[in-house]
């Protein structure tokens, strides 16, 4: 018993000596990831989607400008207390990028980054002030933020039925995440003429919204519009379809409408629509890379079901821009180890158009994405897609989103975060 | 052999009553002030790069500490149980942030210390239902405090200033020229100060737990009808058991925020976390301020071991060592409780017993 003790403190100890950091030339791209807890079956196509885009490149050009990536995943079950705990554990380790796939990480570490010198992408999510380049030089939301989404959204119900007069239920979980677009609908409301009523959804009632339902169905709004994530997309759905809701008047953000969400309830779900940055399937040259070289050969962690779905596709989309921002960083210092504050130039200098989107073999998957210093945000625009019972498909064009409404929300916003923060550090565009 | 106390006279009975009675503590507490004072900050643990050190392991354990030492007060010495603890950590650091930001201008650790005081004056508040209700009652009543103090965090907007995130941060704070505080403080700034505060903090138990109300503390714990027949009221006794550990937990809950953490939400105050303060105080020992160390050092450094370790060293997935050091922390709390239900602590006192007679035990 006593050798047993002593033999594993030994071995303990030369464990410990062997965790030290090591300097290999590589390039780290952590991302902050959520196999485990409530949020685990979104989580985990988006952990692959991510990992995968990486991976392939390894195998197929020996990573990027001859230098092996590194997408290390960091656990946090979605919580933001673990989220922060993920980002201290990087100081030092020379991390190209902060990517936290959570909202309410994001707000923790937006303060943090820029003192030590590392880029946060948060695509598709995140503070929608971040797209003002000039006050967050350091936080970039392609390809839109939360608020361009939803104005794009409110476009889309004025286009079909008008929203002089409607009543519009938000949905929302309340978190950090659902809360962030509410500015939106707070000034469009009397502006174009809705009414709007907050349903906001605890974490823990997430998979019980009756109550939230009898709600809506006392009250009748015209839509429903939800912000919701995890579990809660598809109680929704279930609840709505339960007490006949139109389900064709409720539209998801683009993290409430994916293949998790519907599958299991096939052809309940029929006619729900949400919003979407990026295509579905497998019919791009690049994702067929992915199955060819990482999925089919078991070098990750994904089924080959899994690969074409929503959240896949997105998250590799989003593996696409980090990419492309180092190679872009590469380019303009000439080095291939490059830094943090290199990539965050990079993503400045970002130019996804559709010629260098055909380059890379990805036509069609997303819209044009062009970075600029003054915009973090990138003028992508939304498509709303319907669930037919199978598969989810386009029923959109792409919808802008109100630039003219979002824009002076986000420079006054964007003011107020930093008007408390002395020693805020902008940046000068021109 | 080198740990007895032959030749060791006392001749007065300040003495016999001394914190560390034994010249050989006085030298292990000495040594242990140095250890975590000079050579951490300098060197770091050795194997572990310097700033994960730090931040992930040295400053919560330290702020954790503190929680513990609250929480075994209350539970350990007056005997009241509480669940709230997440919650009145929260009190901490909500008040914390709304005096920073209404008096930009006062030193941060001031603003730390009214937080303690603010947690202190709502602690007491709970803590009333304790003069009529004991044990599992009062388990559920501080339960309601936890849920109702978390729904507070959420709909009172005024309490995190309308922010649409729905959450605290901390600006930069200076003291004396240095940045203590807020993103651009230096990791090991904030862990002295943390530091600064365990010690004193322990210094100030140490001392309570020994004097006229600590005694009565466990008077009312051992056996309250006794208590209150020797002259010991029940209501000073148990709401400034009360008091005093939400001090504590204010106070540690002000620090989690604003010098580990840098911001947070109401979910860094929920009922799990209570449950995990409720295991270190039970793994470490009811009764015992050794015990509040060893019992926040074990839950919150064994996980993170496992998970960097695994990492790094065995290339295990992110996921799989999560659930791993999930199980194991479980395991191990099971197997504690079974060999020695008295905590660490209890084991240590044992050992030091045994090493007093070493090596001729009799």
């Amino acid at each position: 018993m006593k050798k047993l003790l002593i033999s594993a403190l030994i071995s303990f100890g030369t464990l410990l000596s062997t965790v030290g950091v090591s300097f290999a030339d590589e390039l780290l791209v952590p991302h902050f990831t959520y196999r485990v807890g409530p949020f685990a079956a979104n989580g985990t196509a988006v952990a692959n989607g991510y990992t995968d885009y990486f991976l392939m490149l390894n195998e197929r050009d020996g990573g990027i400008g001859g230098v092996l990536t590194n997408p290390e995943e960091c656990e946090t079950g979605y919580k933001a207390q673990v989220g922060v705990e993920c980002y201290e554990s990087y100081r030092g380790k020379n991390p190209l990028i902060v990517y936290p796939n959570s909202t309410g990480i994001t707000l923790q570490v937006l303060q943090k980054a820029p003192e030590d010198q590392v880029p946060i992408l948060t695509m598709g999510y995140g503070l929608s002030a971040a797209a003002k380049g000039e006050t967050f030089p350091w936080a970039f939301n392609y390809p839109a933020s939360y608020w361009s989404q939803m104005t794009s959204v409110l476009s889309y119900i004025d286009s079909e039925t008008g929203l002089k007069g409607k009543k519009i239920a938000f949905l929302f979980l309340d978190v950090g995440y659902g809360r962030e677009p509410i500015p939106v609908l707070d000034q469009l409301g009397p502006k174009m003429g809705f009414e709007h009523m907050l349903v906001p959804v605890a974490v823990k009632e997430m998979q019980n919204q009756s109550s939230h339902w009898l709600t809506i169905r006392k009250e009748k709004p015209d839509w429903v519009i939800m912000w919701g994530w995890g579990a809660m997309n598809s109680t929704a759905i279930k609840e709505a379809a339960k007490t006949r809701y139109p389900l064709d008047r409720f539209i998801g953000n683009w993290w409430s409408g994916a293949h998790v969400d519907t599958e299991a309830l096939g052809m309940k779900a029929k006619g729900y629509k949400s919003a979407t940055f990026t295509g579905t399937g497998t019919d791009y040259p690049a994702i067929q890379d992915m199955i060819n070289l990482v999925v089919k050969p078991g070098k990750s962690k994904t089924s080959m079901d899994e690969v074409g779905k929503v959240l896949y596709n997105r998250a590799a989309v989003g593996a696409v821009v980090v990419a492309e921002a180092i190679h872009e960083a590469q380019k303009a210092t000439g080095k291939k180890n490059v830094t943090g504050a290199d990539v965050r130039k990079g993503l400045e200098m970002i130019k996804l158009d559709d010629a260098r989107i055909a380059e890379l073999g990805l036509t069609g998957l997303f819209a044009p994405i062009i970075g600029s210093c003054a915009d973090h945000e990138g003028k992508g625009a939304v498509t709303i897609q319907q669930w037919d019972g199978k598969d989810w498909g386009p029923i959109s064009k792409p919808i802008p989103p109100m630039v003219d409404v979002v824009g002076p929300m986000l420079t006054k916003a964007a003011a107020e975060y930093i008007a408390d923060k002395p020693g805020w550090k902008s940046q000068k565009c021109n | 052999m080198f740990y007895r106390e032959t030749g060791q006279f006392k001749s007065k009975y300040k003495e016999e009553l001394a914190a560390f009675p034994l010249f050989e503590d006085k030298i292990g507490v000495g040594i242990l002030l140095l250890l975590a004072y000079v050579a951490i900050p300098i060197f770091g643990i050795p194997g572990l790069s310097y700033e994960f050190t730090l931040s992930a392991i040295m400053i919560p354990v330290v702020i954790f500490t503190i929680t513990t030492l609250g929480l075994n007060i209350l539970l350990g010495f007056a005997g009241q149980i509480s669940l709230g603890t997440g919650a009145f950590m929260g009190v901490g650091a909500y008040s914390c942030y709304k005096f920073m930001t209404i008096f930009p201008d006062l030193n941060i650790l001031i603003c730390v210390i009214l937080s303690g005081l603010v947690t202190a004056f709502v602690g007491m508040l709970f803590g009333l239902p304790s003069l009529r209700i004991k044990g599992f009652y009062l388990m559920v009543a501080t339960l309601a405090a936890q849920f109702f103090l978390e729904w507070a965090f959420i709909r009172i907007p005024w309490l995190y200033n309308y922010n649409n995130s729905g959450g605290i941060e901390g600006p930069n704070k200076e003291m004396f020229g240095i940045i203590i505080s807020g993103p651009q403080s230096d990791a090991t700034t904030r862990y002295l100060v943390c530091l600064t505060f365990l010690v004193l903090l322990t210094w100030l138990a140490s001392n309570v737990i020994r004097g006229r109300i600590g005694r009565s503390w466990m008077m009312i714990r051992d056996m309250d009808i006794a208590a209150e027949l020797i002259g010991v009221r029940p209501l000073t006794a148990k709401l400034s058991a009360f008091a005093f550990s939400s001090f504590y937990v204010g106070i540690s809950g002000a620090l989690m925020v604003f010098f580990w953490l840098g911001a947070a939400e109401v979910e860094s105050f929920d009922i799990n976390h209570s449950f995990t303060y409720l295991f270190m105080v039970i793994i470490g020992g009811l009764g015992s301020i050794t015990g509040c160390y060893m019992g926040a050092i074990l839950v919150w450094v064994i996980p993170v071991l496992i998970k960097e370790i695994g990492k790094t060293s065995f290339g295990y997935d992110a996921f799989v060592m999560e659930n791993l050091s999930i199980i194991l922390l479980g395991f191990m709390i099971v197997v504690i409780l079974i060999v020695e239900p008295h905590g660490l602590a209890r084991l240590w006192q044992i050992a030091k017993q045994k090493l007093r007679m070493w090596p001729f035990p009799y």
